[in-house]
């Protein structure tokens, strides 16, 4: 088996007296669909922005394949193209239309040709459904519609993983569903990818692990059935528990995807 | 032609050339100091959003006191105050001096303020795509500045026309001053006052228009803002 | 007629005694700002009533009045004011300067109620009504004490505009704080020492003005 193709190895981040991320270490092999649960205010946001250094952490190192990303001699910038992020209240660029989101990176950082730059960013629109949104702004676009050409200006650099910082939590319910079609598909295109999400039904149909993160370290860790079946600890279930009080069905262990 | 003794309608016609050749002056003035403060107030925004310490103080400084002394006494300053100390500029120069500073001085209060407007969430999502933080500022939050200062800078385009005015005080030959000039020839104050109000409701008008066209043709769904200075 | 350069330091003495001969001018400028600014809001909430509730005729005139008035240079409103004060009242000086301050600072007032009026919407209106207020008490008692408060921002901002603007007065004669330190300057052949003089005198007063209505604004907000 090849390498991993991410690797956290005893982060530590401090806000303050706050710890919020005290010695958090996994491995995420290529294609993988890593699914990293938990209480809010745990640091998972924190945990995904310290891989790509958006927050760099207090210790510990991350590593892209055989790439130190923490190390102060690695030229970020070209590393985080190679890590796509997608942020929970989407973050599209608000002067540009649809496909000049996707074109922006191409063109500045990878310095494509506009004309390249336009032909592939068409493919990713196509590729999360919104060939006929491309020439609208964001204000034009409902919150589904604009996660997902979030999701194709990530696409567009043909990076390596895959972050998503919880992507469909500002979205009303109706919406949420075409997001997660487009990571479902994704998903079985092989993408690697490390999600950071309350969609209990995303996260045990589509994921091949789930991490539980509490007060910033990793309690549990493993496949979904033993995750949702039998948990290691008793505080997992209790989660697990509240998460079905709070979204229903819905969230719950046994909930399907909600369906638009 | 004698305009001393001519028919209301006549004079008014008769003295249009020449307050059309002052209309020409403020226009001059209104758009190079329109740009040049434009030019200035860019760094002087960044310095004041991005930097601590001395440069920052210093730029503060000077916006707080371009904003909060009146032009006509920045313009006195630029005219007699620096000729003293050595730094002779003619009358137009020193206009167009004065003007620029005291514009550029609220220019970067637009601008500033539509900095901060930018969400903290473009640049880090700039950042994310691999983005240095100097292009995340040339291509995503100053375009996006840009375009959310543009309705405080539309409003300051009319200002500044009809501010470049206060400059008849050291006899500059825009517009007004004209006006002034032709009085005090035929003593016919009211045709000429009128005559010259009129021009100055057309001009207006059509740079109201103008900067609305502009502002529409620009218009991005989500991106609006307000003014400072009086809307004309 | 330029004088040549001379060894020029900033002379401490001489600039406070620049100050000290244009501080009495201190309270004309005041005065006429403080003047201007009161018949402005007077003249200014009554052409933005007649805007928003008034009959046609008295909507149409106030809009005119505002656009004219606001097309112009203030310098070229004052002077047409100026003027008029002269031929209708026989007014010159101060009273003229006040007059003529005030026509101009009332247009642009009246557009500052004006969009305070608008962003109430007409709930409050129907609201009041249906209580059985008549238009005038719902005006009086509903909407402007709502439409002052809401316009704070914006008024302090013209406040600071009709002080420096009262400088331009200087250009009809009246002696207020920039007319005094051209005196001063010209009789010590110091001009830039006179005009800083002025500057710290003018600084001072919008930081005051700026101060005040900053504090204004916070304690009477209107908390939704």
């Amino acid at each position: 088996m090849a390498g991993p193709i991410l690797r956290v190895e005893n982060l530590h981040k401090a806000y303050g007296k706050t710890e919020v991320l005290r010695g958090v270490s996994f491995e995420v092999a290529p294609g993988e669909v890593v699914v990293i649960i938990g209480p809010s205010g745990t640091g998972k946001s924190t945990l995904l922005r310290c891989i790509n250094q958006l927050t760099p952490p207090d210790q510990g190192r991350v590593w892209l394949e055989d790439v130190e990303i923490t190390d102060k001699r690695t030229d970020i910038n070209k590393v985080r193209e190679h890590i796509g992020m997608v942020f929970q209240d989407f973050n599209l660029f608000t002067h540009l239309t649809a496909i000049q989101n996707v074109m922006l990176a191409l063109t500045k950082v990878k310095r494509m040709s506009p004309a390249e730059a336009r032909a592939k960013a068409m493919l990713e629109m196509e590729k999360v459904g919104l060939v006929d949104k491309a020439g609208l702004y964001p204000a034009e676009l409902s919150g589904g519609q604009k996660q997902r050409a979030a999701i194709a200006r990530s696409l567009a650099m043909d990076p390596k993983v895959m972050l998503f910082d919880e992507p469909t939590s500002a979205l009303d319910p109706e919406l949420i569903g075409e997001v997660l079609e487009v990571m479902k598909t994704l998903a079985g295109e092989g993408m690697t990818m490390l999600v950071v999400s309350h969609e209990m039904g995303f996260a045990r149909e589509v994921s091949d692990r789930i991490i539980f993160l509490e007060n910033g370290a990793i309690s549990e860790d493993g496949p979904p059935e033993q995750f949702f079946t039998n948990p290691k600890h008793a505080r997992t279930r209790e989660f697990l528990g509240k998460l079905t009080e709070l979204y229903g069905n819905h969230g719950g262990p046994r909930g399907g995807r909600r369906k638009k | 032609m004698n305009l001393s003794e001519a028919g209301t309608l006549e004079f008014m016609w008769g003295i249009l050339p020449e307050l059309l050749k002052g209309l020409e002056v403020t226009l001059q003035l209104t758009v190079t100091s329109l740009i040049a403060g434009l030019v200035l107030a860019v760094p002087v925004s960044m310095v004041r959003t991005y930097t601590k310490g001395p440069l920052n103080w210093l730029a503060t400084a000077y916006v707080e006191l371009f904003r909060g002394t009146p032009l006509l006494l920045q313009l006195f300053i630029v005219y007699y105050g620096l000729t003293e100390t050595g730094i002779v500029l003619d009358r137009f120069l020193s206009a167009w001096l004065a003007l620029t500073l005291n514009s550029a001085a609220y220019q970067s209060e637009y601008i500033r303020g539509a900095i901060l407007a930018v969400s903290e969430g473009q640049l880090t999502a700039a950042r994310a795509v691999g983005m240095r933080t100097i292009q995340a500022f040339r291509w995503v939050v100053f375009p996006q500045a840009l375009r959310l200062a543009l309705p405080a800078w539309s409003n300051e385009v009319a200002y500044m026309v009809k501010y470049v005015s206060v400059v008849f005080m050291i006899a500059v030959q825009e517009l007004f001053t004209r006006g002034q000039g032709i009085i005090s020839k035929y003593f016919r104050l009211w045709p000429t006052i009128i005559e010259v109000a009129l021009i100055y409701i057309v001009v207006v008008y059509v740079i109201t228009r103008g900067m609305d066209y502009v502002e529409h043709r620009f218009r991005i769904p989500g991106l609006e803002t307000r003014t400072e200075r009086r809307e004309a | 007629m330029f004088r040549p350069a001379r060894d020029h330091r900033l002379d401490l003495s001489l600039f406070l005694r620049s100050l000290k001969f244009i501080a009495p001018a201190i309270k004309v400028t005041v005065l006429l700002t403080v003047f201007a600014l009161t018949f402005g809001l007077v003249f200014g909430l009554a052409l933005a009533v007649a805007r928003v509730y008034g009959n046609r005729f008295a909507a149409t005139a106030a809009g005119a009045y505002s656009r004219v008035v606001r097309s112009l240079p203030t310098l070229v409103v004052l002077y047409i004011f100026y003027n008029l004060a002269w031929v209708a009242f026989r007014v010159g000086g101060v009273a003229a300067a006040v007059i003529a301050l005030t026509a101009c600072t009332t247009a642009y007032q009246s557009e500052i109620f004006r969009g305070a009026i608008q962003s109430l919407g007409t709930g409050q209106m129907a609201a009041a009504r249906s209580l059985g207020m008549s238009r005038a008490t719902a005006i009086r008692s509903v909407i402007i004490p709502q439409v002052l408060r809401l316009a704070i921002p914006s008024w302090s901002n013209e406040a600071a505009i009709v002080l420096k603007d009262s400088s331009l007065a200087s250009a009809v004669g009246t002696a207020e704080v920039f007319r005094r330190s051209q005196q001063i300057g010209a009789a010590n052949r110091d001009y830039l020492t006179a005009f800083l003089a002025a500057g710290l005198i003018y600084f001072c007063l919008t930081f005051i003005t700026n101060r005040v209505l900053d504090f204004a604004h916070k304690r009477y907000k209107l908390k939704t």
